[in-house]
C-alpha cells in the first residue's frame, strides 16, 4: 500500500514523493493516538486514512504546484516537508513508541492445517490484497483511471486532449497520500508508531518501486511482495544483514534491466 | 566501390508499429540527398538509427563500408559523422565560442584533461574563432547562444558539425523556423560545404530543398517509395499522390 | 572585477587563517567544522552543480571513509599514515561500484537510487554491531600527528584542515576549469548533443561521481579526526539532506557557492540548536523557503543584487 502511493505519485507526476514515509508514520500515530483514546482500530483507520488523504491534498496544491517544472525543488520541497513532520510528530507525541494494541478478535491466532497464523496480519494481507484489487479496478475500468493512466503516459498529450491535469494531480496526490496513511494505519498494531519509522519505511518504497518498475503498477504490487518476503525472511535469519538482503535483488535487477521487471525506462 | 552511407533493409518496430520498414539506401561519396515525406513518415526515425542514438530492429548500417549499426552513439562522430537536431539544443548558458570549443574538444584526445585550465587563449579558441568566420558569425563569439536569434543559433550549429570535419553530415530540418532570409542563408551555407563532405539532409521546405539535392528519397509510412533525381520524383504518380492526395 | 575578487577572497583567506591568534577556541573549533562541511558541500556540488546530478546519498562516503579509518585503528592497530590512504582509497573503490549501479539510471531514478544505497550503509552501520558496535559507534579514536604535530591543539586542527581545504577547493577548482570540467558541465546542460558531439556522457558522469565521493571521503577523514568518534547517524538522509542545503544555499554549480552555504548552515546549525530544540523541522523549513523564493541560492541572487546596484545587468 505504501509503495502503490508512492508509485502512482511518480508515475504520474514524477515527484518522488520523500514525504511519503512520514505520511505513513503520520498514519500510525494518528491511530496509535486515536485507539489510545478508546475509538476502534477500524474508525481509527478510517480517520488517519481521510486525514493524511486530505494533508496530501494541501500539500500538493500548496506547496508543489507553486514548484511544477522544478522537479528537483519538489524532491527538495518534499524532503523538506519530510523532516517537519518528523520532528512534529517528536514534538507532538514524545520520543517513546505508542503501541498500538490488537483488537480482541483478532488476538487468537487462526490454526490452518498444523501451523498457526497471526490473525491480525492475515487480515492486514486480505485487506491489502482487496485494496489491490480496488486500485486496479480503478485504474483500468474506471474514467479516473484512464485519465490518469493517460497522464502517466504523456502528460502533454494528456492535457492537449482536455484532461483536467491540476485536478487529476490533487486527486492522485490524495490518493497517493490516503494509500500511505492506511498503510501506517493497518500497520500501527504491527510497528507501533515511533519516531523513525518514516526513515524505516521510506528505503522500502523506494526499493519497491525501483525493483517493480516505474509506470507499472503491477510491478509494484509483485515486488513489495517480493521485498516483504525478502526483508522478513532475511530479519529472521541474518538480522545484521537484512538490508543487505533487501539490496540485492535491486541490483541485480537494476544491473541487467534499469527500468525495473515491468517497468518502462524511467525518463 | 564504397558507399559513403548504406542502410541495408532498416526496421525499427515500436511494439506493432514499423516506424522504418525494409529501407534501402546508397548514397555515394560526396553526394547531396535530401530525405523526404510527410509527418510521421519516419525521416527522424531513420536518421536516429545512423547516429546510434536508436537500435534498429533489424537491418544494417554502413559508414564507408564499417558496419556501425551497433556501435554506440557517442563513438560515430569519431568515424566522421556529424549531424544537427530538428530543435536545436545547443549551449545556451555559453558562449559561441565555448560552443565551438566544445565540438572541437569532442574529437579530440584533449577532453580528457582534467587539470589544465582551459582557457580562451587556448589554440582551440583560435579554431573556433576560424569556424565563427565561416558561418558569419566572428562578432558575435562572446555573446551567449541564448541570446541570439534562431538563424543565428541554426548557423552556429552547423559550424558545430562542420568544425569535426565530418565524412558524413545528416542535417535534420536544417530550415525550421527560418525567416526566408535566413533560409536563403543556410541554403548558401550548405551548398558551400565542400565534397569531402557527404550530406543528407532532411527538408520540408521544397523550393531551397530540391535545388540543392542530387538524390531525393521520399519516405511514406516508414517505406521508400520513390528514389531518384529532382524530376523523377517530382513528376512520379506517386509523389503527387502522397502529397496531393490524388 | 575579476580581479578585486580575487583579491578579495585571498583576504578572507588570510583573516581566517589568523583566527585562532585572535579567536578563542570555541570559534576555532567551529571554523574546523564549517570547512569540514565546506570541503564535503564542494564534493557533493561537484555531482549537483556541475553535472546536473542529484544525489541524496552523499553521506555515505563521509561515513564509510570515517569508520574504516575508525575500524582499522581499532582493529588492525594502523597508523594514520596508513589508514588515511587506505580508507580514501576503499572509499573511493565503494564509489567506483556505487557510481556504476547508480547511473543506470538519470534524473530522479539516479537519487532514489542514491538514497537508496545511502539507506543500505546506514543501516548495515547500526545493525552490523560486531563491526561498527551499531548505535554506540566507535569512540577514543585518534587525531593523526602528520611530521609530530600534534592536532589534539584546537588551533593546530584548524590550520591542518584550512591547508586540506584549499588544496581541494583547488583541486576541484582545476577539474572544474578544465577540458574535463567543460564536458561535465555539457553533460549537465545538453547530454543529447554531448552524445552526438562524441562525448560519452555515461563515462563522464561516472568519473565525476568518483571524483566527488573521494573528496566527500576527505571530509569523512577530517570529520573522524575532529570529532575522534563516528556514528551511524552520521550516515542518515538528514546528513545528505544538510549538504544539499548547502550546495542549493549557496548556489550550484558556482565555486564559491557551496563554501558560503555550508558557513551559513554550520553556523545555523550550533546557534540555532541552542534556541530551538528541532533543528531538524528548521531545517525543513529552510530547504522549502530556498526552493520556493530563493531556487538559485544565495550566492547568485546576491552576486545579481550586487551587479544592478553597480548599474550593470544581472
Amino acid at each position: 500500500m505504501l509503495s502503490s502511493g508512492f508509485a502512482l505519485i511518480f508515475g504520474l507526476m514524477r515527484i518522488a514523493n520523500l514525504t511519503h514515509g512520514a505520511l505513513f508514520m503520520i498514519g500510525a500515530y494518528i491511530t496509535a493516538v486515536l485507539v489510545r483514546n478508546g475509538t476502534s482500530l477500524f474508525f481509527a483507520d478510517i480517520a488517519a486514512m481521510l486525514s493524511i488523504a486530505v494533508l496530501g491534498g494541501l500539500i500538493e496544491r500548496f506547496i508543489l504546484r507553486r514548484l511544477s517544472g522544478n522537479s528537483q525543488g519538489q524532491v527538495l520541497a518534499t524532503l523538506g516537508l519530510s523532516f517537519i513532520a518528523a520532528d512534529f510528530c517528536l514534538m507532538a507525541w514524545g520520543g517513546d513508541p505508542i503501541p498500538v494494541s490488537t483488537p480482541v478478535m483478532f488476538q487468537t491466532p487462526i490454526h490452518l492445517l498444523d501451523l498457526s497464523f497471526p490473525t491480525y496480519r492475515l487480515v492486514v494481507l486480505t485487506i491489502a490484497v482487496i485494496i489491490a484489487t480496488l486500485l486496479y479496478l480503478l485504474i483500468e475500468r474506471t474514467k479516473i483511471g484512464a485519465m490518469i493512466r493517460a497522464g502517466v503516459d504523456d502528460m502533454n498529450m494528456a492535457r492537449a486532449v482536455g484532461i483536467p491535469a491540476s485536478f487529476l494531480f490533487t486527486t492522485v496526490f490524495c490518493l497517493g497520500a490516503g494509500l500511505a496513511g492506511l498503510g501506517g494505519a493497518l500497520g500501527g498494531p504491527i510497528f507501533n508508531a515511533y519516531p523513525g519509522l518514516d526513515a524505516d519505511m521510506l528505503p522500502l518504497a523506494l526499493i519497491v518501486v525501483i525493483l517493480g518498475g516505474v509506470g507499472s503498477l503491477f510491478g509494484t504490487f509483485v515486488a513489495s511482495f517480493i521485498v516483504g518476503f525478502i526483508y522478513t525472511f532475511g530479519i529472521a535469519l541474518v538480522p545484521d544483514l537484512a538490508y543487505v538482503i533487501l539490496f540485492l535483488p535491486m541490483v541485480i535487477v537494476i544491473a541487467f534491466k534499469p527500468q525495473g521487471l515491468f517497468g518502462r525506462v524511467i525518463t | 566501390m564504397t558507399f559513403a552511407l548504406e542502410v541495408k533493409n532498416l526496421c525499427k518496430k515500436f511494439g506493432g508499429v514499423a516506424v522504418t520498414n525494409n529501407i534501402n539506401l546508397q548514397i555515394e561519396s560526396g553526394e547531396r540527398c535530401l530525405i523526404i515525406g510527410p509527418n510521421g513518415a519516419g525521416k527522424t526515425t531513420l536518421f536516429n538509427q545512423i547516429t546510434g542514438e536508436l537500435l534498429p530492429s533489424s537491418g544494417t548500417v554502413e559508414v564507408y563500408g564499417k558496419d556501425v549499426t551497433y556501435l554506440p552513439p557517442q563513438a560515430r562522430p569519431h568515424m566522421g559523422l556529424s549531424r544537427t537536431f530538428q530543435i536545436i539544443n545547443l549551449f545556451n548558458h555559453e558562449t559561441a565560442a565555448h560552443n565551438v570549443v566544445l565540438a572541437l574538444l569532442g574529437v579530440s584526445r584533449q577532453r580528457f584533461n582534467a587539470f589544465r585550465k582551459l582557457s580562451v587563449t587556448d589554440e582551440l579558441y583560435e579554431q573556433a574563432l576560424e569556424i565563427l568566420k565561416s558561418v558569419d558569425l566572428s562578432s558575435s563569439a562572446t555573446r551567449k547562444v541564448g541570446e541570439m536569434s534562431y538563424g543565428e543559433q541554426r548557423r552556429i550549429e552547423i559550424g558545430l558539425a562542420m568544425s569535426q570535419k565530418p565524412k558524413l553530415l545528416l542535417l535534420d530540418e536544417p530550415l525550421a523556423g527560418l525567416s526566408h532570409d535566413e533560409r536563403l542563408w543556410i541554403k548558401d551555407l550548405i551548398a558551400s560545404i565542400p565534397r569531402s563532405t557527404t550530406i543528407v539532409m532532411i527538408e520540408h521546405d521544397m523550393d531551397v530543398a530540391l535545388a540543392f539535392a542530387e538524390k531525393i528519397s521520399l519516405l511514406h509510412y516508414g517505406t521508400l517509395i520513390v528514389e531518384g533525381d529532382r524530376d523523377t520524383v517530382v513528376n512520379h504518380p506517386k509523389t503527387k499522390e502522397i502529397y496531393l492526395g490524388h | 572585477m575579476k580581479n578585486w575578487r580575487q583579491l578579495l577572497i585571498l583576504c578572507a583567506v588570510f583573516v581566517l587563517a589568523l583566527l585562532p591568534l585572535y579567536g578563542d577556541e570555541y570559534f576555532v573549533n567551529l571554523a574546523s567544522q564549517a570547512l569540514i562541511a565546506v570541503i564535503f558541500a564542494s564534493s557533493l556540488n561537484l555531482l549537483v552543480g556541475y553535472a546536473g546530478l542529484t544525489s541524496l546519498g552523499h553521506a555515505c562516503f563521509l561515513g564509510l571513509a570515517a569508520y574504516l579509518s575508525a575500524w582499522m585503528g581499532i582493529n588492525l592497530g594502523l597508523e594514520h599514515a596508513v589508514t588515511a590512504p587506505a580508507a580514501l582509497l576503499l572509499t573511493t573503490l565503494i564509489g567506483m561500484v556505487f557510481g556504476w549501479i547508480a547511473l543506470r539510471a538519470t534524473g530522479l531514478g539516479f537519487l532514489m537510487l542514491t538514497l537508496a544505497l545511502s539507506q543500505i550503509v546506514w543501516g548495515l552501520a547500526y545493525r552490523w554491531v560486531a563491526v561498527t558496535n551499531g548505535d554506540n559507534g566507535l569512540s577514543g579514536l585518534t587525531r593523526p600527528s602528520p611530521f609530530g604535530i600534534d592536532l589534539e591543539v584546537s588551533s593546530h586542527f584548524f590550520w591542518f584542515t584550512l591547508l586540506i581545504t584549499l588544496v581541494c577547493l583547488g583541486l576541484i577548482r582545476q577539474i572544474v576549469q578544465s577540458a574535463f570540467g567543460a564536458s561535465i558541465k555539457g553533460t549537465r546542460d545538453q547530454p543529447r548533443r554531448m552524445t552526438a558531439l562524441g562525448y560519452n556522457v555515461w563515462a563522464i558522469r561516472w568519473f565525476t561521481y568518483v571524483a566527488a565521493s573521494f573528496f566527500g571521503a576527505v571530509a569523512g577523514l577530517l570529520y573522524v579526526y575532529f570529532h575522534k568518534f563516528i556514528h551511524p547517524s552520521v550516515m542518515a538522509i538528514t546528513m545528505s539532506a544538510e549538504s544539499l542545503l548547502c550546495v542549493i544555499a549557496g548556489g550550484s554549480g558556482t565555486l564559491l557557492g557551496p563554501v558560503f552555504g555550508a558557513i551559513l548552515v554550520v553556523i545555523l546549525k550550533n546557534y540555532a540548536s541552542a534556541y530551538i530544540e528541532r533543528w531538524n523541522m528548521l531545517l525543513g523549513f529552510v530547504f522549502l523557503f530556498i526552493v520556493i523564493f530563493l531556487p538559485k541560492g544565495i550566492v547568485s541572487s546576491n552576486l545579481n543584487f550586487l551587479k544592478s546596484k553597480a548599474g550593470k545587468k544581472p
